[in-house]
């Protein structure tokens, strides 16, 4: 039969939504089998497609909604209770009738594949509840009874009633017509809500909404190049006819823009039927909590990430979520949650996917990944907790202690990463054993059009970094320049803040030729992040920053991976825009200079005699002159007394929505009440630790000659800061007894 | 049947396009270097809002580069991959080429050259190669390349693996 392919195009249009639809009703249902209006618009859904179906002689198509809307109306009409065999057999239905969708979508016609299985489930569902009435009368009085019972009784109070307000002749009308209006207004105003949705509304092609973003990309270049003539030119007709133009291109771009956005509610709205069948399939008990699903998203970005937010949730219901048994030992609920979160910031979504399960155990994926060859011994050591769980995005890892059916084959995370990663986005994961998991992705509103910096390189060519990638500008004077970057074994260092930011000369990266020598003039240093991890690139000059409509760029330059597009600007000319991660790879910045964690440092200040440091100087207890480096200080603090708060044996504080144990570890003088109280503020093991110190002196930057003679627990040794002797505190040894010091007086 | 051909000139050498495939001709463009790019890239012109890869037709042919001062013509052409400038050294007619002048590449024209042409038209003044265009455009992101230049990329970047 050759029917219209629009025809059926539109049908299958109408189809999948309509399946959805279904999917996500039947799930609801579950949760509330009774709700009369849901059970109507399943049933009205399942005919819809049936009776599309058969008007375009799907007859496979048909014969399968036929049973699944028998089943369904049976439940409307309450002759049959919803219980999990019943969805289950439904939602097969649904796969199948996809599958068929699917299939017609490809070749055009219906498969040859008798979907006989499915007919016969729901054959067989339907007749066991309906079929041998014993069993259903058994059933039905339980069902039944408390109507059967609460029926009689409503006469007797009615009499009351009437006899109460007697002037109320319409009573029996009032009754006979209540419910029936409620069901008929019930069932209507979906219905009447559907068509105020398609009288307001219609279905574009994907590929004209793609033309004309091409199309404004092309107008804000104009745009651009006109503001820029203008600013030349001192006619005042011009300049506000510019204006107009600018303001109205502005609205237009941001107008098309929105054609384009998608509500994440669309993708997430699959997620209740996945997390169902996982969590069945592995016997436990999950339930998803979305927030935030009417963030708008572009509808590339929205299609790129779909498979990644499958993934992540399918991942968080087999592994992150424990079994109910395990969960009630814990002392959790037997019923797990899966949090979905979307919003906007800072120009960004944020999309966070969180589950209340078992956490990972970051010693266990170090071992993991010693034992996979993926890091070395070393390595593993050297790593803080934060980094080693991030290794869980490392390829062929997984830390699933059995592969099963539905994750845990090796593959995957890698592949969220850098599917995520493509779009410009980032991923990162926290964990606590025993509390759960929470994957936070970063990811661009849309791709075509991004606010960069223009930045000048030493031969006069402009070039574009995304914003996302952009952390901070510094400007170094020619005589600070000269003092300030370090150099070890050929590779540059800035110490900004006390940490050692590696630089790379972004002349030197591209392989350019002319340069005016280093050391005489003033060094720009661009602060970029990729991949979690910060460097600097010195650029010779800093322009502005601008909206850029970004090209890809030809197939011929595919395989330079430090530029990621090309942009038209202003005048005309062509710029290119820097990929930060692949000019990262390539000046191989990434790989060696980790962010080193506390106990690392603190022996490279040890060891490193005679570089310059910035240390922080105090007074506590006994001890006169202390100092520890500042890069190992969260913050300084100062606590009025009147905050300080006692709590299990300890002062502590409330301190950016936390508790804040404050620990005196050089002896406590300050039980003088009504002063405030002085503290360093330190990040440990995810948590702040304060120690109360009676007074900070300085702060400075100098070479520091250590002297291990007076090294004990806890000093790493001396030096001669500022003409005096001064004691440099081994602070991860600090922490540690403050840990110790808590625990003993919790106890 | 005739075929008409759009004819340009490289290093003395006469090659035509088939001229449907040829979108336009313009004057030299000023335009932006790609650093580390291979080298048959020239650069990206901005043509009337859209980014095109300009290709040096000499260097892509393994032909010495062009004289000083010599400044060359885009023939822009429509391929499978999109929108290219093919940089060349002068334009000549649109010719009509009759299929029975049309013979295979005769061996003795360099191997560099030959690979990039489909045949010849023996036509009365002179030979006329026919450049495929779909292949002279396909060049990857690596240097190696046959018929290009290659040396002065390598070097470049072993020197910043040094860096």
């Amino acid at each position: 039969m050759d029917t219209n392919p629009e025809i059926i195009k539109e049908f299958l249009i109408d189809c999948y939504e309509n399946l959805d639809r279904l999917d996500s009703e039947l799930v609801a249902l579950e949760q509330d089998p009774g709700n009369a209006s849901r059970l109507a618009s399943a049933f009205r859904t399942a005919h819809t497609i049936k009776g599309a179906a058969g008007f375009l002689a799907f007859g496979k198509l048909e014969k399968i909604t036929h049973v699944g809307e028998n089943l369904l109306s049976k439940m409307r009409d309450g002759k049959l209770v919803l219980n999990q065999d019943v969805t289950n057999g439904l939602l097969r239905m649904i796969d199948a009738v996809r599958e068929i969708a699917e299939y017609v979508e490809a070749h055009g016609c219906e498969p040859s594949t008798d979907y006989g299985a499915v007919v016969t489930l729901l054959r067989t569902l339907d007749e066991e509840t309906s079929a041998p009435p014993p069993a259903q009368a058994e059933a039905t009085p339980a069902v039944d009874a408390p109507v059967a019972v609460a029926a009689p009784p409503t006469p007797v109070p009615a009499p009351v009633a009437v006899a109460q307000v007697a002037e109320v002749p319409p009573l029996d009308h009032l009754f006979v017509a209540d419910p029936a209006d409620a069901g008929r207004s019930d069932a209507d105003s979906p219905n009447n809500k559907k068509q105020a949705v398609s009288d307001t509304a219609l279905r574009v092609d994907v590929d004209l909404l793609d033309k004309l973003m091409t199309l404004v990309g092309e107008l804000v270049l104009a745009r651009n190049q006109i503001l820029q003539l203008t600013s030349e030119q001192a006619d005042s007709g011009l300049a506000s006819a510019t204006q107009r133009l600018n303001l109205v291109t502005s609205d237009l771009q941001e107008g098309v823009m929105k054609t384009r956005m998608q509500p994440i509610g669309n993708i997430w709205s699959k997620f209740p039927r996945v997390v169902r069948d996982v969590a069945t399939q592995c016997g436990k008990q999950v339930r998803i909590e979305m927030e935030g699903k009417e963030t708008d998203l572009d509808k590339t970005i929205i299609e790129a990430i779909k498979d990644p937010l499958t993934h992540i949730v399918r991942n968080a219901v087999d592994h992150g979520v424990e079994d109910p048994a395990i969960r009630t030992q814990r002392g959790k609920a037997a019923e797990g949650v899966l949090r979905l979160r979307a919003f906007h910031e800072g120009g960004q979504i944020n999309i966070e996917i969180a589950d209340d399960g078992a956490g990972i155990d970051p010693e266990k994926i170090r071992a993991t990944a010693v034992r996979r060859g993926v890091i070395t011994q070393e390595q593993a050591a050297r790593m803080s907790d934060h980094e080693a769980i991030r290794l869980v995005f490392a390829p062929g890892f997984s830390t699933a202690e059995t592969v099963t059916n539905i994750s845990g084959r090796g593959v995957g995370m890698d592949v969220v990463k850098t599917n995520i990663e493509k779009i410009g986005g980032q991923v990162d994961i926290q964990s606590r054993v025993g509390e759960g998991t929470t994957l936070k992705i970063k990811i661009p509103l849309t791709l075509a059009i991004i606010p960069a910096l223009i930045i000048t390189s030493a031969d006069g060519a402009r070039y574009a970094i995304p914003q996302v990638n952009l952390l901070e500008l510094v400007r170094l004077e020619a005589e600070a320049a000269a003092s300030a970057i370090e150099r070890i074994k050929g590779a540059q260092f800035y110490r900004l803040r006390g940490n050692l930011l590696p630089l790379v000369h972004l002349h030197r990266a591209l392989e350019l030729q002319s340069y005016q020598g280093e050391g005489d003039h003033a060094i720009n240093i661009v602060v970029l992040k990729a991949d979690n991890r910060q460097f600097g690139l010195v650029v010779d000059r800093i322009n502005d920053t601008e909206e850029i409509v970004v090209k890809p760029l030809g197939k011929q330059l595919k395989g330079v991976s430090v530029f990621a597009g090309a942009t038209i600007m202003g005048d005309g000319t062509v710029a290119l825009i820097l990929d930060v991660l692949g000019l990262a790879q390539r000046s191989s910045v990434l790989g060696e200079s980790r962010t080193r964690n506390q106990a690392d440092q603190a022996l490279e200040t040890a060891g490193a005699d005679t570089a310059k440091q910035t240390l922080l100087l105090f007074r506590a207890g006994s001890h006169e002159r202390l100092a520890i480096p500042l890069s190992q200080v969260a913050r300084l603090e100062e606590f009025p007394a009147e905050m300080v708060e006692r709590s299990g044996g300890l002062d502590v504080v409330q301190y950016r929505n936390d508790i804040l144990p404050l620990v005196a570890m050089w002896g406590d003088r300050s039980d003088r009440t009504g002063t405030s109280r002085q503290a360093i503020v330190f990040d440990h093991k995810d948590a702040h630790v304060a120690l109360v110190v009676d007074q900070i002196i300085d702060i400075v930057n100098e070479t520091v000659v250590v002297q291990k003679k007076l090294a004990r627990r806890g000093v790493l040794g001396s030096a001669v800061i500022q003409q005096k002797v001064t004691e440099l505190v081994d602070v991860s040894e600090v922490l540690a007894a403050a840990d110790r010091q808590m625990t003993g007086q919790a106890a | 049947m005739s075929n008409q051909c759009a004819t340009f000139y490289v290093d003395g050498l006469h090659f035509g396009v088939e001229v449907l495939q040829v979108q336009e001709v313009i004057r030299y463009q000023q335009m932006t270097r790609v650093p580390l790019a291979p080298t048959v890239v020239e650069g990206l012109i901005n043509l009337r809002g859209q980014i095109v890869t300009a290709l040096d037709l000499r260097r892509r042919l393994g032909l010495p580069d062009r004289p000083d001062g010599h400044r060359p013509m885009n023939i822009v052409v429509r391929t499978e991959d999109g929108v290219i400038s093919l940089l060349v050294d002068e334009i000549g007619d649109v010719v009509d080429v009759q299929p029975d002048e049309f013979e295979a590449v005769p061996e003795t024209v360099r191997s560099e050259v030959a690979g990039l042409v489909t045949g010849v038209y023996k036509r009365k003044e002179r030979l006329l190669l026919l450049l495929d265009v779909n292949r002279a455009v396909a060049v990857d992101g690596d240097r190696m390349l046959p018929g290009g230049s290659s040396s002065a990329g390598a070097t470049s970047s072993t020197k910043s693996q040094v860096n």
